[in-house]
């Protein structure tokens, strides 16, 4: 017979009631882990999607994602030749806030109920709605590109065309204005974003180098005037490289480090760097929220559990009286415990589950982080079980007798 | 006659110093099988010390007690053991029932067994037998806060009965209940000694019950002032 059970099968009003509100506690630890999850997995989006083995940056940098990297544009031609390597690209990056700009006047042009449709799960963007995004530079037909087009095509005749990711908001066809340059947007791509969440947004190296080094007429002027002349305009942030299978991607990089002024960087030296310097402050940050949060549910689940403790005084005391081992009393108030806990966490799963796609940031949770979580309620409800169990165990049986 | 509670020269005392107050003093009482004594006396006389010292939740601080032939506290007890003594031994009744309000008449009845070691289905079977024979049955699978105090107080005596303990102890079982339904109890703690040979114990201030014990022992300060023996 297993008493808890049949205790909250009698009072499963209330018990179902404070599961509601530990779940939303809970739920809301669980989002904080799945930000955080989100967040890595936005940070490596970038990296992971461009499936670059080798990462060449400018000398003495970590690259493009930690600081600032600038190396001539024949540098890919360099790294191209390195024995193992199969293909190489240059790439810029820069963030860029660009204005939707509407339809090209084609007669494809699309209204906008159909722009929300086609932008999907984050078509909020309007007509002339501000849009902040990473802009990929690259050479076509070269590492660098977009990892795979969901809708429309890839960048096919190379100048003002873009592939953006849905999350901006535009559709195939629209018109983005970046720096007074009008891209037509030709295709989509999905879960594509920086390491800070903005969409990703592919250009070609052309006209990423305009955007990034082309002075406006008032400042080409000043230029002039003052005997300087134009900016060196092949000028890239990284190049990015594929090996063949069976080469040493080590070896290759410690070939491109000796070279004068540039530095490199395999694969997975490039994600650590963006998971220890971008993500750290957000895992120490949601870490933090989320200690605190399984603190308060520690507290609160103790609270509870004391509560009934205290609430069955009476029962335990003539449990005890009437012969009942410890190990009765023990289950009575740790099974309660285990219980409000694993609804609880039920519930908060659920609850999360039903509202994640509506969180500003992405919230990513498998199975392990949600298998984690469980086991780390189950320890809290577990030790917050121990309050009401020194409790009970300390109820005197004497207390059954008398009024 | 068989003894099933003896208590010889018994003495309880609580605190320390001058704030010591001695609860029990010199305490000689015998119970036989089949036997229903009252235990009467004012508040502070002596009469919880002394139930609380036969369910074996005090020791005393001088004196033997036996129960159903064993010796309590002689040699090391512990509180297992204790709680196996009151398990198998004792049947418990009390002022207001105390029946676990989230198990139905059946289960508090039939808990007290699967927590000696009965198992539930043939638990549940003897549980109904018990509550038939105290004329409860049809109450069987009814919540406590659903029976009356009557009903309930019945429910508890067939708890206490569960595993035919030797030795029954009622802490004031009429309390709170009107006259005629504590004659029925009264009547059904008589019939339980009589026929199971249970040696009961029944705290009580109720005068409209006095005529019902075998024996009354009057206690005063911590003593016994007296006994009443029925004709």
């Amino acid at each position: 017979m297993n008493l808890a059970l049949r205790d909250i099968r009698h009072n499963l009003g209330r018990f179902l009631l404070t599961c509601v509100g530990l779940s939303m506690l809970l739920g809301v630890a669980l989002a904080m882990v799945g930000i955080y999850g989100g967040v890595v997995d936005e940070a490596l989006s970038l990296a992971r999607g461009l499936k670059a083995d080798l990462w060449v940056v400018e000398g003495g940098t970590r690259g493009p994602f930690a600081e600032a990297s600038r190396i001539p544009g024949d540098a890919r031609e360099a790294v191209a030749r390195l024995p193992g390597v199969t293909a190489a690209g240059s790439v810029t990056f820069q963030t860029v806030e660009a204005r939707h700009a509407g339809g090209s006047g084609n007669a494809d042009t699309p209204d906008e109920d159909t722009v929300r449709e086609q932008a999907g799960e984050a078509g909020r963007s309007r007509v002339g709605a501000v849009l902040r995004m990473q802009v990929v530079g690259y050479e076509l037909d070269r590492p660098g590109g977009p990892p795979g087009i969901l809708d429309g095509r890839g960048i096919a005749h190379g100048r003002l065309e873009m592939v953006v990711d849905r999350g901006a908001g535009v559709p195939v066809g629209a018109m983005v204005d970046m720096a007074g340059i009008g891209f037509r947007v030709v295709g989509l791509t999905t879960r594509a974003v920086s390491a800070s969440g903005d969409p990703l947004a592919w250009i070609t190296l052309r006209d990423s180098q305009d955007l990034q080094f082309r002075l406006r007429p008032p400042a080409a002027r000043r230029a002039l005037q003052g005997g300087g002349g134009a900016l060196p305009r092949d000028t890239v942030n990284a190049v990015v490289a594929h090996l063949s299978p069976n080469a040493d991607v080590e070896a290759v990089a410690g070939e491109v480090r000796r070279w004068k002024h540039f530095a490199a960087l395999t694969a997975r030296e490039q994600e650590t760097v963006l998971t220890s310097s971008l993500v750290d402050r957000a895992r120490k940050q949601l870490g933090m929220f989320t200690t605190v949060l399984l603190l308060v549910s520690a507290v609160i689940v103790a609270l509870i559990i004391y509560t009934l403790t205290m609430d069955k005084v009476r029962d335990i005391a003539t449990l005890k009286l009437i012969g009942a081992p410890d190990a009765t009393i023990v289950a009575l108030v740790m099974q309660q415990a285990l219980l409000l806990g694993a609804v609880s966490f039920a519930g908060a799963t659920v609850l999360l589950f039903a509202v994640k796609d509506n969180f500003p940031r992405r919230v990513l949770l498998g199975p392990e982080e949600i298998a984690g979580f469980g086991l780390v309620v189950f320890v809290i409800s577990l030790l917050a079980s121990l309050l009401g169990v020194r409790y009970a165990l300390r109820i005197d049986p004497a207390q059954a007798l008398g009024g | 006659m068989t003894m099933l509670v003896e208590l010889a020269g018994i003495a309880k005392g609580f605190g320390q110093g001058e704030a010591r107050v001695q609860a029990l003093s010199d305490i000689t009482l015998n119970v036989a099988a089949g036997e229903v004594v009252g235990l009467r006396g004012p508040s502070g006389s002596g009469k919880s010390t002394l139930l609380n010292l036969v369910a074996c939740i005090l020791e005393p601080d001088a004196g033997v007690l036996r129960l159903a032939g064993e010796t309590v506290w002689e040699g090391k007890w512990s509180r297992a053991d204790l709680r196996a003594l009151r398990r198998e031994k004792i049947g418990f009744i009390f002022q207001f029932h105390n029946l676990l309000p989230f198990l139905d008449a059946t289960d508090n009845v039939a808990l007290a067994m699967t927590l000696n070691g009965v198992p539930l289905r043939e638990a549940r079977t003897k549980a109904r037998d018990l509550l038939d024979y105290l004329q409860v049955g049809r109450r069987a699978v009814a919540m406590p806060s659903k029976l009356s105090g009557g009903e309930a107080q019945r429910v508890a005596i067939a708890r206490a009965l569960a595993n035919h303990p030797q030795i029954i102890l009622a802490d004031e079982p009429t309390a709170a209940l009107d006259s005629e339904r504590a004659q029925v109890v009264m009547d059904l703690l008589r019939q339980v000694a009589r026929e199971q040979q249970a040696a009961v114990i029944v705290v009580t201030h109720d005068d409209k019950i006095f005529s019902r014990f075998d024996r009354l022992v009057s206690l005063r300060d911590g003593r016994i002032e007296g006994e009443h023996v029925s004709p």
